[in-house]
């Protein structure tokens, strides 16, 4: 075998985030620069899934060294070759920068991002090339289904999955084993098992970074729930918008199915698995299981009411399975690992890690795995980094568009199904947004609740004309036109939604907003009552710039660059500033040279 | 895939190649590629590692290294086993390079007419 007279492996990052940022024009004069220096039968380029340390991309690294280099330009590659590849020198201009300390880390391992991290589902992610079921099966891939489908009885597999306490990482948070057992005891000619990889909350992309980095562990994982359950056939339901995702599936699967791992009597057991894959037009709604398997079925992507389960009736009327992504990516490793070791991991009620999906007011965004019941704090600030530009920390929400914010008593909070609920708000699938003291909660509020408002399919009209009565009066009070009682009216249309809706998503439509309510109601309060807005984000409420006549000296470069023109006088005679026409922008108060502007 | 033997037998064929990607402790061999060692010849001498390394069918990591300040006597390569100092050779020729391989790197007998340097492991 040729192949194995490399001495040296270059990972480049191909994922969605670094290929937007020139993943593939950098592999490319990677490749020319090899060829050029002769070095293309010693060092072998490997494209990899997301790291997930995307914005920071594209990623390389270099082993056997291990170098983990950020923001790889193309121009870059030469110095890369001369330097690393040929004199074995590290480049140290592109290594990561610690963003507290400053300190320059050369290698992955150190990174605080990825040190604090425990990786599962994401194991593989960024390590192999997703392409290559070679690579998958070197690190043990498939070994799983094997022992599943040679050595185990349906029966212990679901015993298994039911021990080791994992739950859905779709929202829900339904303990899989039990979910896996009703669907097995239904009886049935047909069943099917659905893999959800709709991924509807906007900033997510946990799921398909798992897809577009290690997507046999997906067919594995539903191999084994497969088998568990007694299906022949499943369906991977991934959005349109994710080519790459579906791309990558589609090639583990036909090398899966060449190898014989997918298809007709696998590991020689008697066991036969189909699996297709379902392109889903996008809405958010889909994404609920009902919705999805209307959907597959060529019907509207609207909910029905359950029961009947799917687990009962589910696609085409026979017994379903349906997981979330991020779920089927755990099962390989509580095979072979086993039940124990993976309760092992987490908290009581909710064992194993989960991906979260960090974004907002923070230094470093990505995606992070960390062991259940680790605090909001760590990963915020240890892993995230904390708050970009020395900003003082507010809230985070959790959840996607319909989780809640938390305030900062709340950092220390373990995080895992139950405690997230119980402080009103939820896991979600992964979802985390921080918000610094510039964010204001009536406005983030309104903007969650217009998402989710815009997503409703119409079908119950307390999700339907409730959402929108909410709105309205959100957007009355981020206009300065609250009223009494306003606040009132919002808990009791939240309290009513939640409880009549058919579905999840109108059940928790309101969340954002009642946790808002229920955290920061003083500033409500002032939107209100004072018309204030205490961050200043709501420029109808924000109050006007004034001049100090004293301390002006008529210099006139803030009525330059007034937008609206609410600034005038007479050159070297004190200006004034129009309260009524003036937005609150702030653009003058920069500009004057003796400081003799402020907010009234 | 008929059983679950054959699967691991397949893994085996293709664990190896993966290896370059652990960061387990085992042996190393560093050759210089200074300006210098390039110069020297020092590409030959990482091709004979590497072609030798690949014969063997050896489990070790091959790097490479900058000016160490030892020009004159390029090209050299340095030897680390797990535990053990690390020691530099110099003035080598590609014949060398498999001497050091067979008796230092598998059979742990540091060549000592080749030797130019030892370090106190770090
Ligand atoms: C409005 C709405 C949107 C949803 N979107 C998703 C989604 O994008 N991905 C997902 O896995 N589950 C989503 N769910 C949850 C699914 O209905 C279902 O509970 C989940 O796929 C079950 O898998 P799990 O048990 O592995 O979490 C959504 C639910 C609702 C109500
Ligand atoms: S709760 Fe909303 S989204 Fe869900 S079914 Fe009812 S109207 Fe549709
Ligand atoms: S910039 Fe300052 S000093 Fe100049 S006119 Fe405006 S307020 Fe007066
Ligand atoms: S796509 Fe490269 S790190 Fe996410
Ligand atoms: S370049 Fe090799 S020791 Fe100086």
């Amino acid at each position: 075998m040729k192949d194995s007279i490399y001495r040296s492996h270059v990972l480049i990052c191909t994922g969605t985030g670094c290929v937007s940022s020139g993943a593939k024009t950098l592999k490319e004069s990677l490749e020319e620069e090899l060829a050029a220096n002769d070095l293309s039968g010693e060092i072998k380029i490997v494209e990899t899934g997301c790291h997930g340390f995307c914005e920071k991309g594209p990623i390389m690294i270099v082993y056997p060294e291990g170098v983990f280099y950020c923001e790889v330009q193309a121009e870059d590659v030469e110095e890369i070759v001369e330097e690393h590849l040929l004199k074995g020198r590290t480049v140290e201009r592109l290594l990561f920068k610690e963003p507290m300390t400053e300190e320059q880390i050369p290698s992955y391992q150190d990174i605080d991002f990825y040190k604090k991290q425990q990786r599962i589902a994401l194991a593989n992610c960024g390590k192999i090339d997703p392409e290559d079921i070679n690579e998958y099966i070197a690190l043990g891939g498939y070994e799983a289904a094997g022992k599943v489908l040679t050595e185990m009885e349906p029966q212990e597999v679901v015993d298994t999955i039911k021990d080791s306490g994992l739950r859905g990482r779709g929202g829900g948070g339904f303990p899989t084993g039990l979910k896996w057992q009703f669907a097995k005891n239904s009886e049935s000619d047909k069943k099917y098992v659905i893999c959800n990889a709709d991924e509807g909350d906007p900033g997510a992309f946990m799921d398909r970074s798992i897809l577009e980095g290690d997507p046999h562990r997906i067919i594995e994982g539903m191999l084994v729930g497969a088998y568990a359950i007694g299906a022949d056939e499943g369906y991977v339901y991934v959005r349109a918008e994710y080519p790459l995702a579906i791309k990558r599936l589609e090639k583990a699967i036909e090398d899966a199915e060449e190898y014989g791992l997918l298809g007709e009597d696998i590991f020689s057991s008697g066991f036969d698995f189909k699996l297709h894959i379902k392109k889903g037009a996008g809405a958010f709604v889909c994404g609920e299981e009902t919705a999805l398997m209307n959907s597959i079925e060529g019907k509207r992507g609207m909910p029905t009411p359950r029961p009947p389960y799917p687990a009962v009736r589910g696609l085409w009327g026979k017994p379903t399975n349906i997981n979330n992504v991020e779920t089927y990516a755990n099962i390989p490793y509580i095979i072979n690992e086993g039940a124990e070791n993976f309760s092992a991991i987490g908290t009581e009620g909710s064992s194993g890690t989960k991906v979260f999906a960090l974004t907002g007011k923070i230094n470093n965004t990505g995606l992070v795995e960390v062991p259940m019941g680790t605090t909001l704090r760590e990963v915020i600030f240890e892993i995230g980094g904390g708050l970009g530009n020395g900003k003082k920390f507010k809230a985070v929400q959790t959840g996607g568009p319909s989780g809640g914010c938390l305030p900062e008593d709340y950092l220390d909070l373990p995080i895992d199904y139950d405690s997230l609920l119980d402080a009103g708000t939820m896991m979600g699938s992964g979802g985390m947004v921080v918000m610094d003291e510039d964010s204001c909660m009536v406005d983030v509020a309104r903007f969650f609740l217009n998402f989710t408002q815009s997503e409703s399919c119409g079908k119950c009209t307390p999700c339907r004309e409730g959402t929108k009565r909410m709105l309205e009066i959100l957007n009355r009070i981020t206009d300065g036109e609250g009223k009494d009682g306003d606040i009132e009216l919002l808990l009791e249309l939240g309290e009513h939604i939640k409880s009549t809706s058919l579905c999840g998503l109108g059940q928790s439509a309101p969340n954002p907003v009642l946790s808002t309510i229920r955290y920061f109601r003083d500033e409500y309060e002032a939107h209100i009552h004072d018309s204030d807005c205490p961050a200043g984000v709501c420029t109808e409420l924000a109050s006007a710039y004034v001049i100090d006549e004293e301390a002006c000296i008529g210099c006139g470069k803030c009525a330059k660059v007034c937008p609206v023109d609410a600034i005038s006088g007479e050159i070297k005679n004190p200006f004034t500033i129009d309260p009524e026409v003036c937005i609150a922008c702030g653009a003058c108060e920069p500009e004057c040279p003796v400081d003799a502007i402020s907010q009234g | 895939m008929k059983s679950l033997a054959e699967l691991k037998e397949l893994r085996n064929k293709v664990q190896k190649e993966m290896k370059k990607r652990d960061q387990g402790t085992r042996a190393e061999i560093i050759v210089g590629m200074g300006t210098c060692g390039i110069a020297a010849g020092a590409r030959d001498i990482l091709k004979a590692v590497l072609a030798e390394v690949e014969k063997r069918d050896l489990d070790v990591r091959v790097t490479q290294t900058g000016c160490i300040g030892m020009c004159e006597k390029e090209p050299l390569i340095d030897v680390k086993l797990p535990g053990k100092e690390r020691i530099t050779y110099g003035n080598l020729s590609e014949a060398d390079v498999q001497k050091i391989i067979t008796e230092h790197v598998v059979n742990g007998n540091i060549v000592s007419d080749l030797v130019i340097a030892r370090h106190k492991s770090e």
